[in-house]
């Protein structure tokens, strides 16, 4: 590999002006965050405090989730109502792993954890086998969700569910796992989840130095995260998977066989979930069966509508957006959240189809049209998004 | 309540009185003989009250016991508060403290503040429990059905022989059919125990006939052996006696299970039938993924709420009447707010599934929030109207409760009228037309977004109606809806998308799959069973059960 192929590789990924971007992006996230919170005194005007890394670390969690789910349903038209069970199980497989971390600390100083003692068990059941491991977490995390989804893919597009009806199978299946992680039987702490962790890898997880390594590592997980989902989706494959979301029949008639394209991204964006989940519950202390309602799955797929479908920066745009305004909300006008969360949902799909970043995409073609330069529009669109701004109005066409 | 039942329960409390708190009473006081004597007994007098205050450990338990075998309405106020402390004694006058607040004991007229030399009771464990034992023995006589009944069903757990006249005197005076029974089978038990080897056989064969797991618990004792190898039974016709009564009981009990299984399978599929009736129009005719359906349902029981309400403030002589009102109600309700929904966001949105799913999704926060600003957060609570407490007794271990029956009558009723309307009305059959051609209904003069409209409001009316149904057998509250969406997609999708028969048999198949599997393991398990289920089904036949054939290639 030399010098020449990546670079032909970063152009083929991204435009200089977004390579821009990432690196202010990262500047943040590994520079200003770490020196604002660890370094400068509480009483400086840079203190950052815990609250706003905890919330960035948070709303940097649901961003890849929200990369997720672009990838299925902005790319390959697939909407998934499932992806907060993925997101659900990454965060059980760590949470698991933490539980084994308090160690004899708990309530009742035993080995097992607290709600097993609680509930009498003598020893582990079958599924925490080698739960104090973090190689056997790391595996969990990436394996539970990765196989499932690819179980469930599976049988579903080879007998062509697709459209509303993937979507409500998907939901049915996350209620029923939600209603069986509620049950104390099922051995995940019933009702109450996880909680109360006190270490990770060794480390206090109530340290500022452990929970900026943490949002650190998120932070660096999401750039991968964008930097690879780019690559998937201006591969061939990606291009196929488009095809496939704007007219699937042709795709078949043309001789590929859409199912592999279909598995390959629900398993991908699942796992990637399953990631989120994982680095989500160290930073927020807490994993219940709540985070697996089906409104949670709905909520995924907001930010990335808000964000603009089809678009990679879109679904992370949306992700910050929409969980700001939802912090926000919940502390100043917390009985006013949910009017604001429906209107997003409503205004969204009635007169924001291709999100925000498609919204801004679209003014500054016109802005360029109007200042009689029509190549710089074409440019402003095709630096940003390579082929994706004629996929999504394709889209919009179709579905009109 | 009439003046003889009334005496006849003042005799029923004052012999339960003396055999709840164990006291003399009972075989000291001549029997009470004529339903006359009892008003005389009723006046409390002060002295009376001042022994409950300051008298000793056994004047205080006559006291107690006198006062309930006096009947008077205030026993059970006055009872109560002694048990709270505020039965006080202020010198030959018994008063009642409350928070500064002096009344007398007995007028209840208000009085001034108390001197200094009130004396307030001292209540130690023993007084308390025999306060407690008297106050449930009221509950015994009251003219609830309900407090009767849990009297009755406390009794049958356990009853003692020196309640025999008591369970006797009950079983002349009970009316209702279920406690008369509970009483009935008290009374055998009480005879099972007696020295009377005919009264014995006459007491087995009486469990047998009309007895149910009680009486089963009373006669398994007689036909095991004791560890030492002997019949705890030693006469062996008694044992074959009771043997036949347990078989006999053994087999009702089972078909007691085997119709209640049916029943409750019946109810669940009736109840998820009118649930998922609505959708079936929207969804299934008109192909709008209408996530916000179980807030129309909310939004009915909340209607079916708002005319309870009503009934209880203006018309309360009226209130069993209420349904009549609120079924139209919540259906029109529901229905305006349906059509509102489709002018203003749903009609822009058809022919995109996925983004009906999430605008409709939108709209379903909003409304649950609007109904928790405007009702409030908690649960409220719809009161059945009297008719449908209650139930039919058919075998001592199967009450079918009124409310379930006429549910179930209910959904019939409802899905037979959807059928009219759409089989055999002018509307229906636009609304047919334009989903199975919209263009071509369009050409000749159909007015096509008219009848989305209409359509649309017929769905959500009949989830007002739906949602009527359930405040009449559960918790009304702003995320009722939640509860029912992923039910209501399950059964229509199973059922096939545009068919009627689909819904019902799918409805009818889940909620008896559902009771089958809870019977074997469980409600959660039974549940998630099912929805794997319809997710595998659903696989090998993603068109439903019953889909209409066509051949269009992206269905």
């Amino acid at each position: 590999m030399n010098g020449r192929q990546t670079s032909t590789l970063a152009r083929r990924i991204y435009g200089p002006r977004a390579w821009a971007t990432l690196g202010l992006f990262a500047l943040v996230v590994f520079v200003v965050f770490p020196v604002c919170n660890l370094l400068a005194a509480d009483t400086s005007p840079l203190h950052l405090s815990a609250y706003w890394v905890a919330l960035a670390g948070k709303i940097m969690c649901y961003a890849i989730v929200a990369l997720a789910m672009d990838l299925i349903w902005g790319y390959a038209g697939i909407l998934s109502l499932g992806h907060g069970l993925f997101f659900a199980l990454g965060g059980y497989a760590m949470g698991m792993y933490l539980m084994r971390q308090i160690g004899r600390e708990g309530q009742y100083k035993s080995d097992l954890p607290d709600f097993m003692v609680f509930l009498d068990w003598k020893s582990l059941p079958w599924h925490w086998w080698n739960s104090d491991q973090f190689w056997w977490a790391a595996v969990l995390i990436v394996a539970v969700p990765g196989v499932l989804a690819f179980v469930f893919g599976f049988f579903a597009f080879r007998s062509r569910i697709r459209g509303v009806y993937f979507s409500i199978i998907t939901q049915a299946l996350t209620y029923a796992a939600m209603l069986l992680f509620f049950r104390n039987e099922t051995g995940f702490g019933g009702n109450n989840g996880f909680t109360d962790f006190k270490r990770l890898l060794g480390f206090e997880i109530t340290l500022p130095s452990t929970r900026m390594a943490l949002f650190v590592i998120t932070g660096a997980t999401l750039i991968v995260s964008l930097l690879v989902a780019r690559y998937i989706v201006t591969s061939k494959a990606g291009r196929v998977l488009q095809a496939i979301r704007d007219a699937e029949q042709r795709v078949m008639f043309c001789g590929y066989d859409t199912r592999h394209y279909k598995l390959f991204i629900w398993t991908f964006s699942a796992v990637l979930c399953g990631i989120a989940g994982a680095l989500y519950v160290p930073q927020v202390g807490i994993i219940n069966p709540g985070e697996m309602s089906p409104a949670n799955s709905i909520e995924i797929a907001i930010w990335v509508a808000v964000g603009g479908r089809g678009t990679l920066a879109g679904a992370i745009v949306g992700a910050i957006l929409v969980n700001g305004a939802k912090s926000f909300f919940t502390q100043a006008f917390p009985e006013y959240w949910l009017y604001v969360l429906g209107l997003i949902f409503i205004l969204v799909t009635l007169y924001l189809p291709q999100g925000v970043v498609g919204l801004l995409r679209s003014l500054q073609a016109r802005g360029a049209q109007t200042r009689g330069t029509p190549s710089g529009a074409m440019q402003a669109a095709g630096t940003q998004s390579g082929g994706t701004q004629s996929n999504s109005s394709k889209l919009s066409e179709r579905q009109a | 309540m009439s003046v003889f039942k009334h005496c006849c329960l003042m005799l029923l409390m004052a012999v339960a009185a003396s055999a709840w708190t164990g006291a003399s009473v009972a075989a000291d006081a001549p029997a009470p003989a004529a339903p006359a004597v009892a008003p005389a007994a009723a006046a409390i007098a002060h002295e009376q009250l001042i022994k409950l205050v300051s008298g000793d450990g056994d004047e205080k338990l006559a006291v107690i016991n006198a006062l309930v075998v006096s009947g008077d309405p205030l026993a059970g106020r006055l009872l109560k508060a002694l048990a709270e402390g505020q039965l006080q004694a202020a010198g030959s006058r018994a008063v009642i403290v409350v928070d500064d607040k002096v009344v007398d004991a007995i007028t209840a007229e208000a009085l001034p503040a108390l001197a200094a030399d009130h004396e307030e009771p001292i209540i130690n464990n023993r007084l308390r429990r025999e306060i407690d034992g008297a106050l449930a023995t009221l509950d015994l006589v009251s003219p609830l059905r309900a407090a009767r009944l849990k009297a009755a069903r406390a009794l049958a757990e356990g009853a003692d022989e020196a309640m025999q006249p008591l369970v006797a005197k009950a079983l002349a005076t009970e009316q209702d059919p279920e406690v008369h029974g509970l009483l009935e089978e008290i009374a055998a038990g009480m005879a099972l125990r007696s020295d009377d080897r005919t009264v014995r056989l006459a007491a087995i064969a009486k469990l047998g006939e009309a007895g149910g797991a009680n009486a089963k618990k009373l006669l398994l004792p007689l036909t095991v052996k004791s560890p030492d190898g002997t019949w705890t039974e030693t006469d062996d016709m008694l044992r074959a006696a009771a043997g036949r009564s347990l078989r006999l009981i053994d087999g009702r009990l089972a078909w007691g299970e085997r119709m209640g299984l049916l029943f409750a399978g019946i109810s669940l599929g009736s109840v998820l039938l009118i649930a998922a009736l609505g959708l079936a129009i929207t969804y299934g005719l008109m192909g709008v993924i209408n996530m916000a359906h179980g807030e129309l349902i909310m939004i009915g029981a909340y209607a079916t709420y708002v005319m309870q309400s009503f009934f209880k403030v203006h018309l309360s002589s009226y209130f069993d009447w209420y349904p009549l009102l609120a079924v139209p109600f919540s259906f029109i309700v529901a229905a305006a707010v349906g059509m509102v929904l489709e002018r203003l966001v749903i009609r822009f949105l058809y022919g995109r599934p996925l983004e009906t799913l999430l605008a409709t999704w939108g709209i379903s926060l909003v409304l649950i929030q609007v109904v928790r600003t405007l009702f409030g957060a908690q649960n409220v609570t719809v009161e059945n109207p009297a008719f449908m407490s209650g139930g039919v007794s058919l075998l001592t271990n199967l009450v079918l409760p009124w409310n379930r029956i006429v549910i179930i009558v209910f959904a019939f009723v409802v899905l037979g009228s959807v059928a009219l309307v759409l089989t055999r009305t002018r509307m229906g059959l636009f609304v047919r037309a334009v989903t199975q051609n919209r263009s071509m209904a369009s050409c000749v003069g159909v007015a096509t977004a008219r009848i989305d409209t209409w359509a649309f409001g017929l769905g959500c009316g009949i989830a007002g109606l739906a949602g009527c149904a359930l405040s009449q057998i559960g918790n009304v509250g702003p995320e009722l809806g939640q509860g029912y969406i992923v039910d209501s997609f399950m059964v229509v999708v199973l059922g096939g998308v545009g068919q009627l028969a689909g819904t019902v048999y799918a409805a009818m198949g889940l909620g008896f799959a559902n009771k089958l599997l809870e019977a074997w393991s469980g409600a959660v398990l039974a549940k998630i069973a099912v929805l794997i289920f319809i997710i595998v089904f659903i696989q090998r036949r993603p068109q439903g059960m019953f889909a209409l054939k066509g051949r269009a290639l992206d269905a």
